[in-house]
């Protein structure tokens, strides 16, 4: 008996929809063994980790606390990933657009106008942009592999984050505690409902419909993916390489710092030397979840902010590891590229005596 | 002689360092020359590091250790190899999600060791060789996996350019569909390069968490498994370039420990972040020369085979 794979003539639609719930549901199966093996009933802990957290308003706002940056970051991977850029250190970019967007609650506390939280915006993208045109440049101006430089910059950029929370920047009333001054009320987000939701569910929401409009609908959508899939036909119709590169970095990159800003500003209000539960890589296992889709994304990274509150619950209720939530999302991005094989492909089972007769008769 | 011992101190730690890096990046290199670029060294590598630790706990035996990481390594490289050569799934993202789980399994399975003391493997002196003055206790005195390292490379040099085997390998890296027409199982000289990259990982993995620190540390590997693969790329697919490179990125992040000890003025997170800067750098000089950067690349590096009846 063996497996073999058909290309379908054309990529099949159905499987284009049902592939991620596929692999939704292969994670749940391998998950309850997981469960089991570690002693715990598979229903209990899927209950508390996947259920549980969605029963009340508090932790559904929680839930959008944790999607909004696995969104905003995913959906500049996803232009990116479509234009066959590989950045892979949108976590270093994060933490980069959170420090540049720090710099005013930290360094001028006492500019606390109207003026000051748009700034912070503009400077946090602009952080992530300038840490993500890094391997932009190198890929564009020598070649350099960017999904190595693009990771060792994550590395750079928590040890600089490291080095001002600790050094320049820690709070002088902070009884020596590696934080920053806790950020004034001007330099917070606005907060939606009655927890710690804000705005960032906003603009990732803004910023999938606006990256959903771009590839769509607009030349330079379809330039990226004509790039992407087929850069010799994309260099016949005058499309620039090098144009999609810089794009892809400085979108992912922009966006990756907003949510980092976004993080810093609306949920932690000071910077602390850990900031991001690695939303950065989390991020990528949207984007394929979600694929590569702006709308896919939006409730794929509903999922994976689920997987992070569910992690915390499983650990409050049933006393199990949150370090589970690290291997379910592994697993999950491993079934998500497993299925989606089926679009391209389809299985043929072919029994191992059929598969000789057949050859002889070749 | 008190300068001397002071610098057989500090080439000693600079092979303790570049050992796991010399490690990884030789079992990539097989790997990458036979057209597959893995990119879940890091992930292996973890795994390897935490099943090692937990394997030497368990039975007390370092040596069994280093065979469960070994194994450990296989398992997740077996895994790879069946999404990206038999499903014919993204090599990048394959490799990625290798990481990923790598790095949650590891954290998983660690959790119980956090805080242990660990076994460490001893040093096996080589009868009168080690006794001689400095080379002695710097080259002959060393654990096994040091050995093994210098092995592996010599092997690897051997197999790829002296013997029918590597040219298969190489012919699979180089031309896919010639080395198929010609007889060759494409899918399984890979299946084999890339079990052969899973070992390897998992022995860098296991020299960190049985010799480099024995203990369990979340997360030791610290991105070590990424500047193995930059080393791969530094070394322009040669082992023994895979040798120089190691040592050199061995001597590098072993030198910012020496720079903070001697008091240089510089904030210890920066000397810590040098290894990374180092590997961008290197990154850069390396792609600047296009020829260099060419000419030994596997033609078929990253394409999945899709073989045609």
């Amino acid at each position: 008996m063996r497996i073999e794979l058909e290309k379908r003539a054309e990529h099949s639609q159905l499987m284009t929809v049902i592939s991620p719930l596929i692999a939704i549901g292969l994670t749940l199966v391998c998950g309850s063994i997981l469960f089991v093996s570690m002693g715990y009933n598979p229903v209990e802990a899927l209950y508390a980790y996947f259920i549980e957290p969605l029963t009340t308003s508090w932790s559904i706002e929680e839930l959008l606390v944790k999607a909004g940056p696995l969104v905003l970051i995913a959906v500049g991977l996803s232009v990116c990933f479509l234009s066959n850029s590989w950045n892979i250190g949108a976590e270093g970019q994060f933490t980069m657009g959170a420090l540049a967007g720090s710099i005013i609650p930290v360094l001028f506390y006492d500019f606390t106008s109207p003026l000051a939280l748009p700034l912070m915006v503009l400077m946090g993208i602009l952080g992530g942009m300038a840490w993500a045109s890094i391997p932009a440049f190198l890929k564009v101006r020598f070649g350099t592999n960017e999904i190595l430089t693009s990771l060792m910059l994550v590395y750079i950029a928590q040890y600089i984050l490291d080095f001002l929370v600790r050094g320049p920047w820690r709070d002088p009333e902070g009884f020596n505690f590696p934080e920053s001054r806790i950020f004034d009320a001007a330099h917070v987000l606005p907060k939606i409902g009655e927890g710690r939701l804000h705005i960032g569910m906003i603009f990732a929401v803004v910023a999938v419909l606006v990256v959903w409009w771009m590839l769509s609908r607009t030349l330079k959508g379809f330039e990226i993916k004509v790039m992407g899939e087929t850069p010799r036909a994309g260099r016949f119709a005058g499309f620039s390489g090098n144009g999609v590169v810089w794009f892809g970095f400085l979108v992912s990159g922009g966006l990756a710092g907003l949510a980092g800003m976004a993080e810093v500003s609306g949920s932690i209000e000071q910077l602390t030397p850990v900031i991001s539960p690695g939303y950065g890589f989390t991020a990528i296992i949207v984007a394929f979840l979600g694929r590569l889709n702006p709308i896919g994304i939006l409730f794929a990274g509903l999922l994976l902010g689920l997987s992070y509150i569910g992690g915390e619950s499983a650990q409050v209720s049933l006393g199990l590891t949150d370090k589970v939530t690290r291997v379910f999302q592994g697993m999950l991005l491993f079934f998500v590229l497993a299925c989606d094989t089926l679009i391209l492909y389809k299985f043929k089972f072919v029994s191992n005596a059929k598969g000789v007769k057949e050859a002889a008769n070749v | 002689m008190s300068d001397l011992s002071m610098i057989e101190a500090v080439l000693l730690t600079i092979i303790t360092a570049s050992t796991p890096l010399l490690l990884a990046a030789i079992g990539e290199l097989v790997v990458e020359r036979s057209g597959v670029l893995n990119l879940g060294v890091e992930g292996m590598m973890i795994v390897g590091a935490v099943m090692g630790f937990a394997a030497t706990q368990a039975t007390g035996s370092p040596y069994i250790g280093i065979l469960a990481a070994m194994i450990s390594g296989v398992a997740m490289s077996v895994l790879f190899g069946f999404l990206t050569l038999n499903l014919m799934t993204n090599q990048v993202a394959t490799g990625l999600a290798l990481t990923i789980l790598g790095l949650g399994l590891s954290g998983m399975i660690g959790e119980a060791f956090i805080g242990q003391p660990g076994i460490s493997l001893k040093p096996i002196a080589i009868p009168g060789l080690s006794a001689i003055p400095f080379i002695g206790p710097l080259l002959f005195n060393q654990d096994i996996l040091v050995y093994a390292s210098y092995g592996l490379v010599i092997a690897v040099y051997f197999v790829l350019f002296k013997s029918r085997t590597g040219l298969i390998i190489r012919a699979v890296g180089d031309n896919h569909g010639s080395a198929h027409s010609l007889g060759y199982s494409v899918i399984k000289v890979r299946y084999l390069a890339v079990m052969f990259g899973g070992a390897c990982s998992g022995l860098a993995g296991a020299y960190l968490s049985l010799i480099y620190t024995p203990q369990w540390v979340e997360g030791m590997t610290a991105g070590r498994g990424w500047i193995a693969l930059a080393l791969v790329v530094f070394a322009s697919w040669r082992p023994a370039r895979v040798l120089v490179g190691a040592y050199l990125f061995g001597a590098v992040s072993i030198l910012q420990f020496h720079a903070q000890a001697a008091g240089i003025g510089l904030p210890t997170q920066f000397m810590s972040a040098l290894p990374y800067l180092a590997t961008i750098i290197v990154l850069i000089m390396i792609s600047r020369n296009k020829t260099l950067a060419k000419v030994n690349t596997p033609a078929c590096l990253g394409k999945p085979f899709v073989p045609d009846r």
